[in-house]
């Protein structure tokens, strides 16, 4: 993990995830899923970055237990 | 009738008739605080201390049971300390600083509150609310072996009020029967169910959080774990979807497990039924014997306004919290630092009515800014639809291995005292270079003075703070004095007084008001600048 930047880079992150959990309120479930499909890709746009968005892929999978 | 609402843990003012039941007509009083709980001893001490009189009524007669409000933080102490009981606290709470995360079977970090040096009192201490009561009472008895007008009345209470616009009038119903008596102003510290609040009809609007909670404290006498804060979401042991462990004084344990909303209250109380989570927690061989137990549920909300003419609301009966930060009791008592020196100036007539409309904006700003973060931390715990469950987990499976995903577990944001900001009393913040923390509004952080500590040296009233400045030792504005402490960097080895007040400037004069938050801060004395600000800490602009 060279270029993924895993330390806190939110400058107010429970204001962040208030906002992020308020943007699904009312949705159903599908539509959540959606929504957060949406939301990914429009981020990983904005990285750009191939490599990052790699770092970031292997850092979501899953750790197995 | 007088009825019993609880078990007495301490029997401290059993009631004796008073002269005020013979009088021919109502005697008025300048302050009568209904409610005896911690918030309404903090107020009796503030204004007692300051010699001005006050009369406490309870239906009670002494202090309840149960440790209840168990975390008292840092600003709370140092409030209690200025009323002369915070080190009486301080040697009988347990101190801690490391907490522990865990989902399911597994931990998911570890903090240390790590404090930071050269305070006079720990970031939290744990201490049974009852204890906290008594520290706050035996140092009202203190204050009255050297004079203080206080008075507590057990078994007296307040069944109506009515505002008469300059004064209000109370019926107290006692074993004797009722009698009335008037008060200039009537302070209502009478809990999260205040019937002052209903008496008077008042709105108290939130959110009502569909959980509840069931606490056990418990005394262990065949194990023992470390004194850390441990909290689970979802635990493996399945007594809670989430659960609390954390330490108090007497080798007692809090257990705090969340149960659901749809739960027969009567059934979870058995003690077989309580046992059975704790056993499944604590493993079957471990031996304990339950002190004490409840089943709560909570709501975050407050009133629009916490003044209303001459009746003041402070403490439960303004607002209410959820548990998770510590928020309520410690809330409370900033309240009533706030608002103490400010009732004491409009009663002995230096600074006019309006000055206790600053209360009701400041403490509002306050009570909004600790109902967003335990709202949030209550969302956090428990998760109002899948789709944030589903986050919340996310968040707690990443946590184990990313350094940011650790700062949003949300288990509780511990209680700090808030800053003023952008407020009606404040004076101009004109100090370039001067720490962010310590700007106008703020609460002035404690540091080391050598023997002492700054915010002893403080003290009640309002102070001039110079360092490596010059400034008259005292001044008196419009009948309001402000005394100088003068401190200088050649007598600060540690350096906290320059990096808490000084930052990048070589010299700063600091006004600070009795509750000890910053008027105005400048770079050099200014005769006009101060007086102005010290007029506009007073509401008098």
């Amino acid at each position: 993990m060279a270029k993924l930047v895993t330390s806190l880079n939110i400058p107010a992150p429970d204001d962040f995830y208030e906002t992020l959990i308020r943007a699904h309120e009312g949705l159903s479930d599908e539509d959540s899923a959606a929504f957060n499909a949406r939301l990914i890709l429009v981020l990983a746009n904005h990285i750009g970055d191939p490599e990052v968005l790699g770092e970031a892929l292997e850092a979501a999978r899953k750790p197995s237990r | 009738m007088l009825q019993d609402r609880y078990t007495l843990a301490f029997r401290l003012y059993p009631y004796q008739r008073s002269a005020d039941q013979d009088a021919p007509a109502p005697v008025r009083h300048p302050v009568v605080v209904g409610g005896c709980g911690p918030i309404g001893l903090a107020m009796a001490l503030d204004l007692g201390r300051q010699g001005i009189p006050v009369l406490v009524l309870d239906d009670h007669e002494g202090i309840g049971m149960g440790s209840r409000a168990i975390c008292f933080s840092k600003r709370a102490l140092e409030i209690a300390d200025r009323y002369g009981c915070g080190e009486a606290m301080l040697d009988k709470g347990v101190v801690w600083n490391v907490g522990k995360v865990f989902h399911d079977d597994r931990q998911v970090f570890e903090f240390n509150l790590l404090p930071e040096q050269g305070h006079k009192f720990p970031a939290f201490i744990n201490l049974q609310q009852p204890y906290f009561e008594r520290f706050l009472f035996e140092q009202i008895e203190a204050e009255r072996a050297r004079g203080a007008p206080i008075e507590i009345r057990g078994r007296n209470r307040i069944d109506a009020v009515e505002d008469m616009g300059d004064h209000v009038v109370l019926t107290v119903t006692t074993p004797d029967g009722p009698y009335t008596l008037e008060a200039q102003w009537l302070m209502a510290c009478d809990g999260a169910n205040s019937p002052i609040r209903a008496m008077l009809g008042l709105d108290f609007e939130g959110r009502v959080f569909q959980d509840s909670f069931l606490i056990a404290d418990i005394k262990m006498t065949s194990a023992s774990f470390p004194t850390e804060r441990w909290f689970w979401f979802e635990p493996w042991f399945k007594s809670g979807a989430s659960t609390l462990l954390h330490r108090q004084p007497d080798d007692v344990w809090r257990v705090d497990f969340q149960i659901g909303w749809d739960v027969d209250r009567k059934e979870e109380m058995k003690p077989e039924n309580i046992r059975r989570r704790l056993d499944a927690m604590l493993g079957a061989d471990v031996e304990y014997e339950i002190v004490w137990s409840s089943i709560y549920t909570f709501q975050c909300r407050r009133m629009r306004r916490f003044t209303h003419g001459r009746v003041i609301f402070a403490g439960d009966s303004a607002h209410q919290v959820s548990p998770f930060g510590a928020r309520g009791a410690n809330s409370g008592m900033q309240d009533i630092d706030n608002l103490g020196w400010k009732l004491g100036l409009v009663i002995t007539g230096q600074a006019p009515e309006a000055l206790v409309d600053s209360y009701n904006e400041e403490r509002v700003h306050g009570a909004d800014e600790n109902i967003l973060n335990s709202t949030r931390a209550t969302d956090f715990i428990t998760p109002k639809s899948k789709t944030s469950h589903i986050y919340r987990n996310a968040v707690l499976d990443l946590a184990e291995t990313l350094p940011f995903a650790r700062s949003l577990v949300n288990s509780g944001r511990l209680s700090v005292p808030c800053t003023y900001d952008g407020l009606s009393l404040n004076g101009p913040d004109q100090l370039p270079g001067g720490p962010a923390r310590s700007r106008t509004g703020s609460a002035c952080p404690d540091a080391p003075l050598g023997e002492s500590f700054l915010l002893d040296r403080l003290g009640n009233g309002f102070v001039i703070l110079t360092i490596d400045a010059e400034a008259p030792d005292s001044i008196e504005e419009d009948g309001i004095a402000a005394r100088r402490l003068a401190l200088t960097v050649k007598e600060d080895p540690t350096g906290a007084l320059a990096a808490r007040y000084l930052g990048a400037a070589r010299s700063a004069v600091y006004l600070i008001r009795p509750d000890q938050h910053v008027a105005a801060r400048w770079e050099k004395y200014d005769d006009a600048a101060l007086r102005a600000a010290l007029r506009k800490a007073c509401g008098k602009d």
